[in-house]
């Protein structure tokens, strides 16, 4: 007997829902397999790993500020991906709307206007739009790839953001650690709830969902971004601009990503460091996909994301295994995505095996 | 080769039946046919033709009833077993390799090792033979359509088939190629070949094939002999009712310009287009103007220029109700009220995946269906309802997706969208290309219509019937130039088949290598 795939004759939809809650399923079960290899207790394991992070309110604010960057990053680029747009430098946006956001609040260290934090979010925004204006530049000028030169562009901001930690905006007051000031408390994000670190962020987060649901559901823009990713061809016909696609996909991913970096320095970190960003814009386009490119998708992927950061520093306080834990486990859901993804197109057949 | 017989038939199908999921495609067909008989296979688009012809090529296999070969009972399991028997196919659509030559071509067809010299040999053996002149060592790319078709038939035939299925063979001939290929069928016939011809086209039927099998939903209706019936009376076996005639109206009231096209130029981005060498039109309002020529010749690098989805380097080269347009893209030309209609329906005229209502958006949308940037959805669904209604789309209503939709049906949706935008002008493509005969001459009436309140209507079409029923004026494209224009009523379909080969007075001196056959 041998499994064979056949094409369907129309994608399957269930399928299309279905395959994410395959992927994690799969997951957990190798990352059962794996904490047992390593000669843990699978069951304490996984309690460890799911289940303590969010047994308590602290916990599950946790969740929900892990969540923001995610979601607000993934949403950016879902739209982006629909019109087969490839941003695969959201982390780079992310890390210059911080720069961007961060340099306003260091420039205007003694103001007390009202006004601070919306110029922040906004220089954040513009920071991530001017990183990613660089690649759709490029491809609508020159048709050079933007999976390439986004990502390219990620090392360049990285090392950009340690070349000003380390130089220019050192603190001078901060023993020779790579960090800015702190910032004031007129630049940070005010909590949501108190003895936890969520704020205002998640607001903007799931704003940005909304607005993201809006456009993609509702906008004529939205509508025409679906028409190139689906037909170019049609697109054409209609007359859609291809280039305005490539320039809304890239602004839209670079704003949101601005944003995400914006809103970490100005929430649990207070100052501009060389570790903005545990790779959030890379695990966002996990997300972006586990949530089928669906802003309410997106927000529940981006919640099971979350998790899985907390649960590796858990792992790592309690069962002595390293950081890249939290790596491991979004590789394998990565990987069983695309695997069941497959499913959507094709049909499993056991057929015997011919000549 | 056999010597005809009279008694036993070669092919005998009796009693076939094929359902699909959502239809029945063949229910109790028979039909035989005798050694030596040219047999029409006749039906609109969905009557059952193709699916009958794949149970005998043995592409798929019937659910019920029997088909005798020569006599004996056969179960024919694959298209390589019905070669083997003598069952020889020529399908409508080409499949050659463009890059290799065509005893290369030919000798991937053919079963075991070759020996490219001898079959080079043999191919031009046959092709003197049956009149069907093919050089072997030619590159594919560079054959016209009706070598390349050629080029198949004598495929074909080197397997010495016994009876030989062509589907819809002249869609792409000239009327001298298709004279040509009747003669080479009637040798064929003669030596005792027998002949399965499908079409829908009635005067061919009637001057080549000795008995029709009509088929209608699926069904036999009846079997006649073309020669004892009129294209009328067959038409009406057909489609089961009379066909309105088309009337065409006062061709004397012609209005001003509306879309000029002036010394427009462009070289094919692909490598094997055609490139449109100095092209000069004007279409008026109120008035159809037809572009005839064989396929590949320019039509669609001249539709690209005309439609804005290939904007040219020239503004003066497309000019629409007398703005220089020829540098906008097509969001813009049709900003100043054109309309187009293009040959693809499924990824081009029509997004696949989205509805009928969002495909309503797709260029209907500066209709009242928009509001600051959002879509007003009820205002697209009541256009793409009465747009369903109107032109009778068969559908699942206007939240079933463009591609569940059959392609006759998907076209007379994307016709209907245009037409319903009252355009000032009006491009189509093949606009009743794979639409039953009914639907068509339905579309037909529609644009004389719309020409008669005065839309200036361009029509680019491969059937010369249809642009001699609604068209005013005739012009003809060849190797990418276009002949002169004539009124309709001035010409004939010999003026202009002759002129399809590119041979116009005071066309360039003719070219040995021509490529159009």
């Amino acid at each position: 007997m041998w499994l064979k795939f056949e094409a369907r004759t129309e994608p399957s939809l269930l399928m299309r829902y279905l395959s994410p809650v395959l992927a994690v399923f799969l997951m957990l079960i190798c990352g059962l397999v794996l904490f047992s290899v390593l000669g843990k207790n699978p069951m304490e394991g996984f309690k460890v790993f799911f289940l303590n992070p969010v047994k308590d309110t602290y916990g599950m604010a946790e969740l929900l500020l892990k969540a923001t960057p995610l979601m607000l990053c993934a949403v950016g680029l879902s739209v982006g991906f629909r019109a087969n747009i490839w941003n695969i430098g959201a982390e780079g946006q992310l890390l210059i709307g911080a720069l961007a956001g961060g340099w306003v609040a260091l420039h205007f260290e003694h103001s007390t206007s009202p006004l601070l934090l919306p110029a922040m979010i906004l220089a954040g925004a513009l920071g991530g739009m001017l990183w990613a204006a660089i690649p759709a530049f490029l491809r609508t000028r020159f048709n050079a790839n933007e999976i390439l030169t986004s990502l390219m562009l990620v090392y360049i901001a990285q090392l950009v953001v340690s070349w000003l930690v380390h130089g220019p905006w050192k603190d001078p007051d901060g023993f020779n650690f790579p960090q800015t000031k702190q910032f004031q408390v007129h630049a940070m994000l005010p909590l949501l709830k108190a003895g936890t670190r969520l704020n205002a962020a998640f607001l903007v987060g799931i704003g940005g969902l909304v607005v993201g649901w809006v456009f993609m559901n509702r906008s004529f823009l939205g509508y025409q971004m679906k028409v190139a990713g689906q037909a170019e061809n049609a697109s054409r016909y209609a007359g859609f601009s291809a280039k305005r696609t490539v320039w809304f996909g890239m602004l839209a991913g670079g704003c949101m990503a601005g944003i995400a970096g914006l809103a970490e320095v100005a929430g649990p970190i207070g100052q501009l460091t060389e570790h903005i960003s545990p790779g959030y814009g890379f695990a966002a386009m996990i997300v972006a996909f586990l949530g089928r490119l669906n802003p309410i998708g997106i927000f529940f992927s981006s919640l099971l994301m979350a998790l899985l950061y907390l649960g590796g520093e858990q792992a790592q306080q309690y069962l002595n295994l390293p950081s890249s834990i939290s790596n491991v486990f979004q590789g394998m859901l990565l990987f069983f995505l695309l695997g069941s993804d497959v499913f959507v197109y094709f049909r499993p057949r056991f057929a015997r095996r011919n000549k | 080769m056999q010597t005809p017989s009279t008694e036993t038939p070669r092919l005998a199908v009796k009693g076939i039946r094929k359902a699909y999921p959502a239809v029945v495609a063949n229910d109790a067909v028979s039909l035989s046919v005798m050694p030596g008989e040219i047999h029409a296979v006749l039906g609109e688009n969905g009557a059952g033709k193709s699916t009958l012809m794949k149970l005998i090529y043995g592409v798929t296999h019937p659910d019920a009833g029997e088909i005798r070969w020569e006599g004996k009972l056969v179960t024919i399991k694959n298209p390589a077993q019905a070669r083997e028997m003598g069952i020889g196919m020529v399908f409508q659509h080409f499949s050659l390799f463009e890059t290799l030559t065509v005893v290369q071509n030919v000798a991937l067809a053919l079963p075991g090792k070759f020996d490219l010299v001898a079959l080079a040999k043999r191919i031009e053996e046959v092709s003197e033979r049956y009149g069907l002149p093919v050089d072997p060592r030619r590159l594919v790319h560079a054959l016209s359509v009706g070598e390349r078709q050629r080029v198949e038939i004598v495929r074909c035939l080197l397997s010495d088939p016994r009876l030989l299925i062509l589907d819809e063979p002249t869609s792409v001939l000239t009327p001298q190629a298709v004279r040509k290929l009747f003669e080479t069928l009637r040798k064929l016939a003669a030596e005792g070949r027998s002949i399965l011809y499908i079409s829908h086209k009635l005067d061919e039927i009637q001057e080549l094939c000795h008995t029709a099998t009509v088929l209608r939903g699926g069904k036999v209706i009846g079997t006649c002999k073309p020669a004892e019936e009129t294209p009328a009376t067959m038409a009406r076996m057909m489609i089961g009712e009379d066909l309105p005639v088309c009337q065409h109206g006062d061709d004397s009231t012609h209005g001003e310009v509306r879309l000029k096209l002036e010394g427009l130029s462009r070289v094919a981005e692909d490598p094997f287009g055609t490139d449109l060498k100095d092209i000069n039109l004007e279409v008026r309002s109120g008035e159809i103007v037809g572009i005839a020529g064989v396929s590949g010749n320019g039509q669609q690098e001249l539709l690209l220029a005309i439609s804005g989805e290939e904007p040219g380097a020239s503004k003066r080269g497309v000019q629409i109700c007398g703005v220089p347009a020829g540098r906008m893209h097509s969001g813009r030309r049709r900003g100043l009220g054109m309309c187009f209609v293009p040959e693809d329906r499924l990824g081009r005229g029509a997004v696949p995946r989205l509805t009928l209502t969002e495909n309503t958006l797709l260029t209907a949308h500066r209709h009242g269906m928009l509001n600051h940037g959002l879509i007003r959805f009820k205002t697209a669904r009541r256009f793409a309802e009465a747009c369903i209604t109107r032109f009778d789309v068969k559908c699942g209503g206007s939240e079933s997706e463009a591609k569940s939709l059959s392609g006759g049906n998907l076209q007379k949706f994307i016709v209907g969208r245009e037409i319903m935008q009252n355009p000032k002008v009006l491009v189509l493509a093949q606009p009743t290309w794979g639409v039953d005969v009914g639907a068509a001459s339905f579309i037909r009436r529609t644009l004389v219509e719309l020409r008669n309140q005065g839309t200036a209507i361009l029509v680019i079409s491969e059937e010369l019937e249809e642009l001699f029923e609604i068209a005013d004026r005739i012009v003809v494209i060849a190797k990418g130039k276009l002949s002169p224009i004539k009124a309709t009523s001035q010409t004939g379909v010999e003026e202009i088949g002759i002129w399809m080969s590119g041979l116009w007075p005071g066309a360039e001196a003719r070219k040995k290598d021509s490529h159009v056959a």
